[in-house]
């Protein structure tokens, strides 16, 4: 394609990238290192209800002032993000010197926030994303090898945990595994304790998040592979076969090859998704025992007292714990890119 | 105390209801709340004035929306309903307008105590009182043979009791889900301890006390009578745990009291031993282990004055007296409004006001306290941490948080 055409195809793609990635980035940037003023605060009287008490409120007039001056806000610089509800420098420095040893310090640190929300954090993303391929590969696969006709429905039924809305979903696996719900008891019998409670156990909160994250999007995996088995050729299967090969041997050496750069798509998108785990947690009512990054988003902005620069400052720690993830998967996208030239 | 006032005097003005009235506006009205049925009532009646639209939007998001709605020029919502703790973050940003005037031209039904009046200025007009109180089985109770406790002492007693005798296995219900309901709880229970969340005059926190402590160690006696799930557990939760016979005693809102029974499908042991009681005290101290609440409406400031008074009109129409004369709307809360005759639902709410139960503080800084809380208790109710690191936790995350706006240096 010649460049002048090339411009002119991608303008609107460029301008629309600006205006709905660049934009709100640097918007967010921005606003991570300025912070609401200094309140200035006076005594009054409050009568209500219930008598009259002596309080205290935001000076209006004298806020105000402050605000035309510099409608930004303060700049406080990299200080939201230093401090106890992100990266918490001077708190993890004096951790580490109180420590007695390595996992001292880090079972330490899981009474921070931000630190408390990358271990569930991360542990949910590799975890799920390579079950989710798995499962997603052997669903692909099963459901390729049925009878013509039972194939639609199978695809459908497939499809349905990733037609549910998130939050619905997890709202009824929650009533589900409830002490007296249907998973919940099964699980007591099969244990033999009657006492044992899903939602009570930090652990068993953990692994039943991370089975749903894989059954909600096991279905996306699947689609995708299942797109690209029509395109294995089957002159290298019926090779494969002549060979000597068993249906084992066939899916490890001619399917999963012909799959793997989709396998990259899906852990490339699913990577980016799970890093950003939110819905479940609010639908399993999961904030006593496990937090992630969007979640501490959502606290600040659903407080009464909303704190966008907390959020913003959060905001872009996501952005750049994205960015490293993706790293390797992007550095290879580019050398295969700059080999094929 | 006013409402015992208003309590005595309610049936007096009954009388007087009963008029035809007229409601008409000149301007655009358009409301955003929450969704209780109290507050629906006053929506509807709202927008049953004549002359202009009326729009409302009523919903339990309403504390993530009415900010942003009110802060443009002009503002999308004229009026705001809010209680006294989300009254907090509207003022902060100046987004509701004084109602003097409009009080004066307008408002010759209310009283003076339905009047929320910050520094002298009539900042919002109040239409319902809330608290947290004591519900309870009165047929379980008979059971172990013992009166309805008046202190969490007796309520803990009561509880060992009860399961001692393999009547119920978790015999106490309490709103614990991590968050807020968790933090309001705590709070309850701080404040009948006598503890204060700052210091005097100050946003310097002040959890971290002899008070904290104890406030912490009787919350985790309660929740070891509690459902184990207690912290998933919101009001919605555990109002089905008392409706499916297995709570006999917790502490919950009056304004959900009303119709706590009234679901289908409740069995009929738990419609019959419903009861309900004031608050209880805890630790020896004479102040209630609750928190009074108003819930009443604002005006937005960033409208034109012709909004603001069809506003204020339409509002006075949502809450005027006659309203009261409907046995179904009485039911619904406790209305500060004149002519309300209390019905055998509000007893909690009124002796929670007699026995001098603090009001939820109206601080700049106190939402932040809130989240603290609720982010960091969870952890010591599990039995991970200590209570005095849980409370020393909670002060670390305040601080962080009010230095961000601009509370603490």
């Amino acid at each position: 394609m010649r460049h002048r055409t090339f411009f002119w195809f991608f303008l609107p793609t460029g301008l629309a990238m600006l205006l709905f990635i660049a934009f709100p980035i640097v918007s967010v940037l921005v606003q991570s290192v300025f912070t609401t003023h200094e309140a200035v605060l006076v005594e009054v009287e409050n009568c209500g209800p219930f008598g009259c008490t002596v309080e205290t409120a935001v000076d209006h007039d004298a806020t105000a002032a402050k605000r035309a001056a510099e409608p930004l806000g303060r700049f406080v610089g990299l200080s939201v993000y230093l401090d106890r509800g992100h990266l918490a420098v001077t708190e993890i420095a004096e951790q580490w010197h109180a420590s007695s040893g390595l996992g001292d310090f880090i079972s330490r640190t899981q009474n921070l926030p931000f630190y408390r929300a990358i271990t569930f954090t991360l542990t949910f993303t590799f975890l799920v994303t390579p079950l989710l391929i798995a499962l997603g590969l052997v669903v692909a696969l099963s459901v390729n090898s049925l009878h013509r006709r039972l194939k639609g429905l199978a695809i459908f039924f497939s499809l349905l945990p990733m037609i549910v809305t998130p939050l619905i979903g997890s709202l009824i696996l929650f009533w589900m595994v409830d002490s007296r719900g249907i998973l919940g008891s099964f699980i007591q019998y099969m244990a033999d304790d009657p006492s044992l409670s899903l939602k009570a156990s930090t652990s068993l909160t953990w692994i039943m998040l991370i089975v749903y994250g894989v059954w909600h999007s096991a279905p996306f995996a699947f689609v995708v592979f299942y797109a690209g088995l029509q395109t294995v050729p089957s002159d290298q299967i019926e090779a494969a076969r002549i060979d000597g090969a068993n249906r084992l041997l066939v899916v490890r050496h001619v399917i999963v090859p012909h799959l793997m750069p989709l396998v990259t798509f899906v852990a490339l998108i699913q990577l980016m998704d799970n890093f950003r785990v939110l819905e479940p947690l609010v639908g399993f009512n999961a904030q006593a025992h496990a937090q992630s990054i969007s979640l501490l988003i959502l606290n600040d902005l659903s407080g009464e007292t909303q704190q966008l620069s907390s959020a913003s400052a959060t905001s872009v720690l996501t952005i750049l714990g994205v960015a490293i993830l993706l790293l390797p998967v992007l550095v290879r996208t580019w050398q295969d890119f700059k080999g094929k030239k | 105390m006013k409402l015992k006032h208003l309590f005595l005097t309610s049936a007096v003005a009954v009388a007087s209801a009963g008029t035809a009235w007229s409601c008409e506006i000149g301007a655009r009205v358009s409301i955003v709340g929450n969704e209780f049925p109290a507050i629906q009532t006053v929506g509807a009646e709202a927008a049953a004035c004549n002359g202009a639209e009326v729009s409302t939007n009523l919903t339990a998001d309403h504390q993530k929306i009415n900010l942003p709605g009110m802060q443009g020029n002009p503002a999308e919502y004229t009026s705001a309903i809010v209680a006294n703790s989300s009254i907090v973050a509207l003022m902060n940003e100046d987004v509701i307008r004084p109602l003097d005037d409009l009080v004066a031209k307008h408002g010759s039904d209310l009283s003076k105590s339905q009047l929320i009046t910050v520094g002298g200025n009539v900042m919002a007009v109040a239409f319902m009182a809330n608290a947290q109180h004591l519900v309870y089985r009165s047929d379980v109770l008979e059971q172990i043979g013992v009166e309805p406790p008046k202190t969490y002492e007796e309520l803990l007693a009561a509880a060992k009791m009860i399961r001692d005798q393999g009547i119920l296995e978790n015999p106490v219900g309490g709103a614990y889900a991590a968050g807020w309901n968790l933090a309001q709880e705590f709070n309850n229970m701080f404040l009948g301890m006598g503890g204060s969340h700052f210091e005097a005059g100050s946003a310097e926190p002040n959890v971290n006390s002899e008070a904290g402590v104890n406030t912490l160690m009787m919350m985790k006696e309660l929740s070891e009578y509690m459902n184990p799930d207690f912290l998933t557990h919101d009001s919605n939760a555990t109002n089905a745990e008392f409706r499916a016979g297995n709570v006999a005693l917790m502490n919950m809102w009056g304004s959900r009291a009303a119709t706590l029974v009234a679901a289908e499908g409740i069995p009929q042991e738990v419609v019959d031993g419903f009861a309900i009681a004031g608050p209880m005290t805890v630790g020896g101290g004479d102040t209630p282990a609750s928190t009074l609440w108003w819930d009443g409406w604002t005006v937005a400031k960033n409208i034109s004055d012709e909004e603001a008074e069809a506003t204020f009109v339409a509002m006075m129409n949502g809450i005027r007296p006659e309203l009261m004369e409907n046995e179904d709307v009485r039911r619904q809360a406790v209305w500060l409004i004149d002519g309300y005759t209390p019905t055998s639902a509000a007893i909690g709410v009124f002796a929670a006001a007699q026995a001098g139960t603090i009001p939820y503080p109206m601080l700049p800084y106190n939402g932040l306290m809130h989240t603290a809380l609720g982010a960091e208790l969870a952890d010591f109710m599990q039995g991970k941490e200590s209570a005095e690191q849980a409370l020393a936790d909670v002060e670390a995350a305040y601080r962080a948080a009010a230095k961000e706006k601009g509370f603490l240096n």
